[in-house]
């Protein structure tokens, strides 16, 4: 039990927050690098930085980062998977369905090309691709804004890459919804765990997972790319119930042996709002 | 002494606030705490004595490696290796939040939020 | 000092009272929201800050307007400033305390907001925003008490005040620098993501607060018996006018850069705000009236013989701090949301609970003011006498 050791090291960093903290944030902003991602890395022997750097372009980091692909015309050979996939996340994570926009929670969810690839020339595009869905989500970027707003690092990069929320500390105050490009995060208008007349809860098609908690009211909520599944060998929820279809890859972008670095070096993939500079690790190809 | 009265007044009604927990108290039997041990198992991760003063502090240390450091190994005590988590781990064996856990929180006045998020076993069935 | 305010007449203590009720109203509302969630409120997915934001942005800007009189009196020892500077300075703790008030509203778990403290994150905007808004409350307490207490006793003011009177002076641009960069730093927000959003906060917090205090110090010559005096009050008069100037200027240049570049993620939520984008028209109308009263009043200020009229001062001040409400305290925050990351379009309606919790914080803001201003207004008729 190192509870002391880990409380001292609390009060050590506090204390050098307090006396290192303003001109080390000022070199972070400066290099335009998000500090909150450094506590969540690797060794640093390891050669790990977090990614980032001036303008988003070209630099590669050399850590895990988890990412996916996303092949939208398997979606369209296969009907109805795309659903199956959201049912897949939304079960297993518990997420309510109040059935108004409103109060809207989703971790996946589906749109057309038009409003998935919005910075993308609509100019003369074939009229065809609209009709297929756009499976959208969190993009895990390796640059995150959402990661550099939150004012109590609730929201931040872990050691693989994956964009995480951490819903104990959150405080609900949505400048992470405000920062993200892609609209990818909820929040919880309402207690997510109301039931209905029948004793039912509203999630999602009133599946309950009883081995993965709820949110509360107040806190902002995504896809965490099933930290809990991958942990246990097993992939993303979506990503299984995509079974042998290949519609969607999943694994570490940064490891060329990996499926997914093939799967990427294969084909021209493209990415939502490039040009934000955050580094997307969700990859379409069209 | 000028406004004697009113200043005595404003005493006399700061010190019945100020005391209001106690004797509103007064008199009441106290209900001994008294939560409901697991029968079948005798060991947890700790000492009862640890337990009793700092599961609280474990359990946020078992949060942030989990879901901050990406730390879920299991935790290996005597032979028996234990999930780093509430809801997968301690209500295994503690099965009811209320005859255990809110036993000793009720009498405390502590109303920690894990149940807001956390299911308990029975909860879902 | 504080005794001063625990004496007045009938009208005093209704309008105390009055505030008082507005807040309790307000208050149960809060209870409410506490209980429900912030679904109790208009907001939602798409428009995720909403009317407390809003007003918590133009409030920033309320506070940041007292170093328009704190910085010619103290710097320049500009004298005809000598009776309304406190008046600025308690405005400012009235609006950094309305701010405060806002933003807590606006949490979803507000009783977690120490986390800014326990888990200090220099890279989040929010929480350099939490230390500049604190220190200029710090700042603006301890400077505002301390000269009117030495005032009180008709001894100079000490000197260890005169720090933290010029720290004042850069402190009130910082937070409303600040409070931009919490809009102007996030890609993918164009209608935010402008490097003259700064300025703009600026040149509207210099003509909106000073306006809202040559309306307070009218009110108080006449309820009040206390005069700031003429020339105040026209000195004022030329820098809202200036500062609107400066405003409406940088608004030009906004509407330049998105309709020349034709660049459609600048042009959009202008559509949105000025014309309407397809059926979706809700701030049209409210914008347009904003801009009109705007370049009416300070069209109105450039000419003295108009400024000289004290009601027609008054109706200008009244109509360019108006305009600049709806521009800021409405526009600025709903607009940048508009359209969504996907290109959609969702409006926003704040609901009766969200008013009444808006109106409270108002309320509460009046109150802070009202005290201060009393006590202020007795040590200055103490004086006279």
């Amino acid at each position: 039990m190192d509870v002391k050791r880990r409380k001292f090291l609390k009060i050590a960093g506090l204390s050098a927050v307090a006396g290192l903290g303003v001109p080390s944030a000022f070199t972070n902003l400066l290099q335009g690098e998000a500090l909150a991602s450094s506590s969540g890395q690797g060794n640093p022997a390891e050669g790990h930085k977090p990614a980032g750097g001036h303008g988003g372009h070209g630099e590669e980091s050399t850590g895990t980062q988890y990412g996916m692909v996303i092949d939208i015309k398997k979606f369209a050979e296969h009907q109805g998977l795309a659903d199956r996939c959201i049912n897949a996340c939304h079960t297993e994570h518990n997420v309510p369905d109040f059935g108004n926009p409103k109060d809207e929670i989703k971790w996946i969810w589906t749109d057309d090309y038009a409003h998935g690839f919005t910075e993308h020339s609509q100019y003369k595009r074939n009229a065809g691709l609209n009709e297929l869905p756009v499976l959208l989500t969190c993009n895990h970027c390796a640059n995150p804004p959402c990661v550099r707003a939150c004012p109590t690092q609730a929201t931040f990069k872990n050691e693989v890459g994956v964009v995480v929320m951490d819903f104990h500390r959150c405080i609900g105050c949505r400048f992470c919804m405000a920062a993200c490009p892609y609209g990818a995060r909820s929040f919880n208008w309402r207690n997510p765990r109301e039931k209905y007349a029948n004793g039912n809860y509203k999630f999602y098609k009133n599946g309950v997972n009883p081995n993965y908690p709820t949110r509360m009211r107040g806190v902002v909520e995504k896809c965490n790319f099933c930290p809990e599944r991958l942990a246990v060998g097993k992939l993303p929820a979506c990503v299984e119930a995509t079974g042998e279809t290949k519609a969607m890859v999943f694994g570490n972008v940064n490891d060329p042996n990996s499926e997914i670095a093939k799967v990427l070096n294969s084909n021209f993939t493209i990415q939502r709002k490039p040009a934000a500079g955050t580094k997307p690790s969700v990859f379409y190809i069209i | 002494m000028y406004d004697q009265g009113k200043v005595v007044t404003g005493l006399a009604i700061f010190v019945i606030i100020l005391t209001f927990p106690v004797w509103y108290n007064l008199g009441a039997t106290q209900h001994v705490p008294k939560p409901e041990l697991p029968k079948d198992v005798k060991k947890c991760v700790e000492t009862s004595a640890f337990m009793r003063t700092s599961h609280m502090v474990l359990l946020n240390q078992w949060r942030d490696e989990v879901v901050r450091d990406e730390n879920r190994k299991l935790v290996e005590v005597d032979g028996i290796q234990y999930t780093k988590s509430l809801q997968l781990g301690c209500m295994k064996c503690h099965p009811d939040r209320k005859k255990f856990c809110d036993e000793c929180h009720t009498y405390t006045a502590v109303d920690p939020f894990c149940w807001d998020c956390h299911f308990q076993p029975k909860e879902t069935k | 000092m504080l005794e001063k305010a625990l004496v007045g007449n009938n009208k005093y203590w209704a309008w105390i009272f009055f505030l008082l009720g507005v807040i309790s109203i307000g208050g149960l509302f809060y209870l409410y929201q506490y209980n429900y969630g912030l679904g109790a409120t208009g907001m939602s997915r798409d428009v995720s800050w909403g009317i407390y934001i809003a007003q918590f942005t133009f409030m920033v800007g309320v506070a940041a307007g007292g170093v328009m009189l704190v910085l010619p009196y103290y710097i320049h020892d500009y004298k005809a400033f000598g009776k309304i500077t406190i008046l600025g300075e308690f405005m400012a703790i009235a609006a950094v305390a309305m701010c405060i008030m806002f933003i807590t509203a606006d949490l979803g778990q507000p009783m977690r907001i120490m986390n800014v403290i326990l888990h200090p994150t220099p890279n989040s905007m929010l929480f350099w925003d939490m230390l500049v808004l604190n220190g200029y409350l710090f700042l603006n307490a301890i400077c505002g008490w301390v000269i009117l207490n030495a005032h009180n006793k008709g001894v100079p003011y000490p000197k260890w005040v005169k720090p933290f009177i010029y720290l004042s002076i850069p402190w009130a641009f910082s937070i409303h620098t600040v409070t931009a960069f919490l809009y102007c730093g996030l890609p993918g927000r164009h209608f935010w993501l402008t490097a003259i959003l700064a300025p703009r906060f600026l040149a509207s917090a210099f003509a909106a607060g000073p306006a809202l205090l040559v309306l307070i110090a009218m009110l108080l010559k006449r309820v009040a018996n206390f005069d700031a005096g003429e020339k105040a009050f026209q000195k004022l008069g030329t820098i809202i006018t200036y500062a609107a100037l400066a405003n409406f200027f940088f608004l030009g240049l906004e509407f330049f850069v998105a309709y020349y570049s034709q660049l459609p993620g600048h042009m959009h939520t202008l559509d949105y705000l000025f014309w309407g984008h397809e059926e979706f028209d809700n701030l049209v109308l409210p914008m347009r009236f904003s801009l009109t009263i705007g370049l009416v009043a300070t069209t109105m200020l450039l000419f003295p013989q108009i400024k000289k009229k004290e009601g027609m001062f008054a109706l200008s001040c009244a109509m360019l701090f108006l305009s600049l409400w709806i521009d800021k305290g409405v526009g600025m925050v709903l607009g940048g949301f508009v359209p969504n990351p996907m290109g959609r379009i969702t409006e926003y309606y704040p609901t009766v609970p969200e008013i009444g919790i808006t109106l409270a914080v108002w309320a509460a803001g009046a109150l802070i003011l009202t005290i201060l201003f009393k006590i202020a207004v007795t040590v200055a008729a103490d004086d006279d006498h």
